[in-house]
């Protein structure tokens, strides 16, 4: 068993916007590419060409229809998931070896590669499925939420932050410090009426999703202002001339 | 305090460590949109690779595929020798030879062709981003036969716009991102501008007070986060625009005083019906068109800036006969009531109730919430504006609706519908980018009518034709082009018919070729209509044993399925590589907000003995001798091969392949050649901006500082506004001629299709699949799109993103399903009046019921792509190119039109018409028809099993103090409007001190 801290100055972790999320795969490969060489390189990729590829992967989209069986209408939700750096994070805890450990510092829940000894209690554990168990080298890496990028001074201001965040064509996902009340994260997940994914599993995760904004699709309740009807009765009541008849008064200036 | 014995193990993070030794920019190629990327090297290996923040394109981001940018520089497809082939064409079995000999051999073949007939090369490109450069070059060899992959992607978009409004949609165009209220996206759209459409459509939705609808028979990527979906039944698209329309005109609810303002609504069309201009415009002596001037009482030039036209009523020509307004014309032909909601709704599947709304929804975002700039401006008159006063309604489209054999009027339709409401060029509707707008149609004219051996065709072999004697045709008709480009056919194929060249040059029609030349474009497999056949017009032999289709020369970096087809191969380096310039005088990566053109340089060497393919081509120009790749001593113009032409070439005085840095430097637009040209593009990030003058922002076609600006930067040869062409004239021209008038005239055989299609204003039909094969037999449409993650990126040899996606399914509608008796992962024959393939199934909601689709382009043949031969994209990815023919059904006479647009030639791909048959238990497990695997050819001898990149990549502990983090808040001027205590700017660059009440950037 591995302690958590009992207090950690941030918590840092991210936003994604599930309005506006496309299901791109950006932010994955993203990370894919950063992280490959970065703190816990190499994302060992197995058979990368042949029947069954696969590989370590420190965020996945998942894409599903959600139905609503009584209108047979469907909604297309693409999902992105990563480690969720959990305030309650029971990979921690279950840990035989202190490998899993959150950062006092700031939040991030990190393995230590030197001291994992593959058990996969961790995965187990984790019950959004966010740990990534590499076959080749026998360890369990996860999202470590770039710290080798958000505070290192040898990257341009612009990459200082996590690779998923920077490289989201659609700007859905934000990152910041959850600690803080008076945040930009939290004063958006605020307005946004952020959630968290899973709270009856008692993780407390930090990082919050964006529900879809009210649908304004001319159907549901979430359409503020129904539009004014275009009058076209014109079309029953005269024939050609009397419609282009409409016209003929009116002064336009080029 | 109790002891925990692990406290002791804790980690020590390297939160600051220099991961590269340097960082270079260039330009993306991992799909079409360009995007500036910056690579982070270290020991000579790609690290790395993330968006240029500071370029115009993408502004920092990056897509899936150009972050697997690494995978693909070391793909295991990488081709790393010329090759002659050795074994029979298709088996892959070649010799590796050096390029002296390659060189040679394609010299000796290209010499003879040109000696002879010049004609008998077709040289076709794919995805090919220098088609100034190969375009020019056909031309300069003396051949009409050249085109790009335009021909099989959008022509119908590029065509339909250019030929309307002098721009298009797709990516020649832009939403008015800062201010578009309500935005509809019409069919699959993922792919060109696929990073500024995601990031406009986030600014877009974080915003207040907006809509995004999306009409689509498919639910996903953009139409997953749409407010609306509209889930048409394919190829209607154009009959719900004309509905749409319909019920604008009758409620009135058109910006009448822009149609006068910017559009030939008021051009008098002159009505008699038998007479040989009969449908032309009533022109004054001067040759300007007239319209009725109500101040007045009389005709006068339409053009004059003083008048107050009449947009109805029948107007007295000189002559004694009648013109009647464009506008009348318009509101008489979409007032039929084919085009009422009622009426469409069936065929459309969308009812019409939701049409009425849909309509309704627009003519509010457009006429009562309009959007006023404060910027003042002058019009090409002189007249002085106050404010820049627009209607927030924006439109979007590309392939989807493109791709039918309706495609041209339906885009046409778009076009149109985009000008009644008052939104082409104005805040919050849809503007262009530069270089656009253009003339109407854009100059220059197709050459190659003439034909000589060792003699140019006088120009570009692709332009744009204005009237009947403007097609490249023989005295009697006949096309002189393999693909029938610009014949009677296909009269405005702006772009070519790549997809019928393979086809035509097999069965000799109109004539055999020798040499056919193909760059990157996967012609042999998932740029194919109709795969077998194709294969067999590779391979098929004439009497006396020789290739029906003699020489195939064949230009790729990569081992794909095509490659065993090519008799030569000269292999071309990865986008990394290589020098390239994205070019004005190209497809531009510029803005609505001003023009911007960009290079590649080499970032990593190449390790493998390959070259650039425009550096060959130029290399092959001067062992030709072509004019102006040679001097006048005969010596190779530009012996540092492709920089050398970037930087000295000059297509007319003063105008080269790059806008940036002319003269000494100091010159933009126009100026002498700089030789230290490439010297500043590199400073500056690979790429070169200009920004409009405020005042030229909007209504670019008629606004005199843009048109003055357009007109020095030699965009335009007149600073001339541009007038809408609602009715265009040059449709009619043919028209006329179908009907027997002029000089030139079509074919018998052709006059009711050319009399048919040519409709001076948008029309819907049916496409021609559809109306020719038993709709009862073949229920179903069938439809593909690309995953995002791999649009236009090139191959399955990607080991990253063939993890996302490495097989596909057919997605059936589950009612469909259920009726018949389908589930998931069930098989199932597709089969089409031309074939049919075997796929595996995946039920799903958001689909139009009558419609079946599928990923294009994951199946892929075996032995290609560098993959093992039990990979998926070979066993269970299956195509659907498989059953699209290439050729409409007979018919009369039994002559077989290309399955493409009768006035573009765009090839008609989402016209499929399919049944499903379940498969027998036995039949299950692998797709068919499934070829024979190709040779397996690899870049290393050794094919890893496990891949480990990133294991040797080691990143540099410098010890440097962390830096404290920053919050990344995206789109941050928008954030900032609707959520207090955020302060605007960009990501994690915020404006310090702006949080609260922050002004955004809208201006409004």
């Amino acid at each position: 068993m591995t302690s958590l801290p009992t207090h950690t100055n941030k918590k840092l972790g991210l936003v994604i916007d599930l309005d506006i999320c496309v299901g791109c795969h950006a932010c994955a490969v993203n990370c894919k590419e950063w992280n490959a060489s970065g703190h816990s390189a190499p994302l060992t990729d197995i058979d990368p060409y042949g029947a069954e590829p696969e590989g370590v992967w420190f965020n996945r989209i998942h894409a599903f229809e959600v139905v609503d069986e009584e209108t047979g209408s469907s909604r297309t939700v693409h999902f992105p998931k990563s480690c969720l750096h959990c305030d309650d994070a029971p990979c921690v805890t279950v840990c035989p070896t202190g490998a899993s450990y959150k950062r006092e510092e700031d939040g991030i829940v990190l393995v230590n590669a030197d001291t994992c000894i593959g058990c996969k209690l961790c995965s187990w554990a984790c019950p959004y499925g966010a740990r990534e168990f590499d076959e080749d080298e026998g360890v369990m890496k996860k999202c470590t939420l770039c710290v080798d990028r958000i505070y290192n001074p040898n990257l341009s201001e612009d990459a200082r932050v996590p690779a998923c965040v920077s490289s989201c064509p659609a700007g859905a996902r934000h990152f910041g410090d959850f600690g803080d009340p008076d945040s930009d994260v939290s004063r958006l997940v605020e307005a946004r009426g952020g959630f968290a994914l899973m709270p009856e599993q008692g993780c407390n995760p930090v990082n919050r999703y964006l529900p879809p904004r009210p649908r304004q699709d001319g159907v549901a309740d979430g359409d503020a202002v129904a539009p004014r009807m275009l009058d076209t009765s014109i079309s029953e009541t005269t024939d050609k001339a009397g419609i282009l008849a409409r016209w003929i008064d009116r002064a336009l200036s080029r | 305090m109790t002891i925990n014995p692990f406290e002791t193990a804790r980690e020590d993070v390297d939160c600051t460590p220099d991961v590269a030794d340097e960082v270079k920019t260039t330009t993306c190629y991992m799909c079409a949109c360009r995007c500036g990327i910056r690579v982070y090297l270290r020991d000579g290996t790609v690290r790395y690779i993330d968006g240029n923040p500071n370029h115009p394109v993408n502004k920092g981001v990056i897509c899936g595929k150009g972050s697997a940018g690494i995978m693909t520089q070391y793909s295991p497809a990488r081709l790393t020798k010329p090759l002659k082939r050795i074994g029979p064409r298709g088996s892959g079995e070649f010799a590796e030879i050096e390029w002296d000999e390659a060189l040679a051999l394609a010299t000796e073949w290209l010499g003879n062709v040109r000696r002879t007939d010049p004609k008998r090369l077709a040289f076709f490109t794919g995805r090919d981003q220098s088609q100034s450069l190969t375009g020019w070059w056909a031309g300069q060899f003396g051949t009409p036969n050249f085109a790009a992959h335009g021909g099989f992607c959008s022509v119908n978009m590029a065509a339909g716009g250019l030929y309307s409004i002098g721009g298009s949609f797709w990516e020649f165009g832009e939403p008015d991102w800062e201010h578009t209220k309500y935005f509809m996206l019409f069919g699959v759209a993922e792919d060109h501008d696929s990073n500024p459409i995601k990031t406009g459509l986030g600014k877009l939705k974080t915003r207040s007070g907006t809509k995004v609808v999306s009409v689509n028979p498919v639910q996903t990527g953009y139409s997953a986060i749409a407010d609306e979906w509209v889930g048409i039944r394919p190829g209607t698209d154009g009959l719900f625009i004309l509905s749409l329309i319909r019920e604008l005109l009758l409620a009135d609810a058109v910006d009448l005083d822009y149609l006068v303002r910017y559009t030939n609504a008021p051009w008098l069309v002159i009505d008699d019906p038998e007479a040989p201009d009969h449908g032309l415009f009533a022109r004054g002596e001067d040759g300007e068109p007239l319209a009725y001037d109500r101040t007045g009482n009389t005709l006068v030039s339409a053009m004059r800036a003083d008048i107050q036209p009449m947009l109805v009523g029948e107007h007295a020509l000189p002559d004694g006969r009648v013109g009647v307004p464009v506008f009348q014309r318009l509101v008489e032909h979409c007032l039929d009531e084919a085009y009422a909601p009622e009426a469409v709704a069936a065929q459309t599947g969308i009812e019409a109730d939701a049409i009425r709304r849909i309509a309704a929804e627009l003519a509010d975002v457009a006429f009562s919430q309009s959007v006023t700039i404060n910027q003042k401006w002058t019009d090409w008159a002189g007249r002085e504006h106050d404010t820049m006063v627009g209607r927030p309604v924006s439109f979007h489209a590309m392939r989807g609706i493109s791709a039918h054999s309706n495609g041209f009027h339906t885009c046409r339709a778009l076009h149109l519908l985009q000008i009644i409401l008052g939104s082409v060029d104005v805040p919050g509707g849809w503007r262009y980018k530069a270089p656009f707008p253009k003339p109407i149609p854009p100059g220059p004219k197709p050459a190659g009518k003439t034909v000589a051996p060792e003699t140019g065709i006088g120009g570009m072999p692709l332009g744009f034709v204005k009237t009947p004697d403007d097609l490249i045709v023989n005295d009697d008709g006949t096309p002189i082009r393999i693909d029938k480009g610009y014949s009677w056919e296909y009269p405005i194929s702006a772009h070519g018919l790549m997809h019928v060249v393979l086809h035509n040059a097999w069965a000799g029609d109109p004539y055999p070729i020798d040499v056919l030349f193909m760059y990157m474009a996967n012609m042999a497999w998932n740029s194919a209509m109709n795969v077998p056949d194709t294969l067999k017009y590779l391979t098929d032999k004439a009497e006396d044993g020789s290739y029906k289709i003699p020489k195939v020369i064949y230009s790729d970096a990569y081992y794909s399925e095509t490659v065993p087809y090519a008799d030569l191969v000269l292999p071309d380096t990865t986008y990394l590589e290589r020098w390239d310039c994205i070019s004005l005088l190209d497809r531009p990566i510029s803005s609505a907000h001003g023009p911007a053109d960009a290079i590649r340089q080499p970032v990593v060497a190449p390790d493998r003995d390959v070259r650039a393919f425009q550096d060959v081509l130029i290399d092959l120009g001067g062992r030709l001798g072509l004019p102006g790749f040679v001097n006048d001593d005969g010596a190779a113009k530009f012996p540092g091969g492709y920089p050398d032409y970037i930087v000295n070439h000059e297509r007319s005085p003063g105008i080269g392949p790059l806008a940036g840095w002319r003269g000494d430097g100091d010159r933009h637009g126009t100026g002498p050649a700089n030789p230290k040209q490439l010297d500043s593009y590199v400073e500056n990030g690979c790429f070169w901006q200009d920004a409009f003058p405020d005042e030229a922002l909007y209504f670019k076609h008629a606004n005199r500082a843009y048109l003055d600006y357009a007109q020095r930067m030699g965009w335009m040869p007149k600073a001339d506004p541009i007038v809408f062409q609602i009715y265009s004239e040059d449709l009619q021209r043919f028209r006329l001629a179908a009907q027997g008038h002029g000089e030139r005239q079509p074919p018998d055989a052709l006059r009711e299709r050319i009399r048919t299609y040519f409709d001076p204003l948008p029309i819907w039909y049916v496409p021609f699949e559809e109306a020719e094969v038993e709709t009862e037999t073949y229920p179903l449409h069938a439809l593909t799109q690309r995953p995002m993650h791999m649009y236009h990126s090139w191959g399955s040899q990607n080991a990253w993103l063939r993890q996302i996606t490495n097989t596909n399914h057919l997605y059936v509608h589950a009612d469909l399903a259920r009726d018949l008796g389908l589930k998931d992962d069930d098989w199932v024959w597709v089969e089409s009046h031309h074939g049919r393939v075997k796929a595996p199934i995946r039920t799903m909601t958001g689909v139009n019921r009558h419609t079946v689709w599928t990923w294009n382009a994951i199946g892929k043949r075996r032995g290609a792509w560098g993959l093992d031969e039990d990979a998926p994209e070979a066993k269970t990815g299956f195509l659907l190119n498989h059953v699209i023919s290439d050729l409409l059904p007979e018919r009369g006479g039994g002559y077989r039109y290309a399955n493409a647009d009768p006035v573009t030639g765009q090839a008609a791909w989402y016209d499929l018409r399919v049944r499903l048959q379940k498969c027998a238990r036995s039949e299950i497990g692998e797709t068919d028809p499934r070829p024979e695997a190709v040779q397996t050819r690899r870049t290393n001898e050794v094919q890893p099993d496990v891949l480990r990149f990133g294991q040797k990549i080691h990143d540099r502990r410098t010890g440097a103090p962390a830096l404290p983090h920053k919050e990344w808040i995206a789109h941050r001027n928008e954030t900032a409007e609707t959520v207090d205590g955020i302060a605007p700017g960009h990501g994690n660059a915020a404006l310090e001190g702006q949080a609260d009440g922050a002004e955004g950037t809208g201006g409004t």
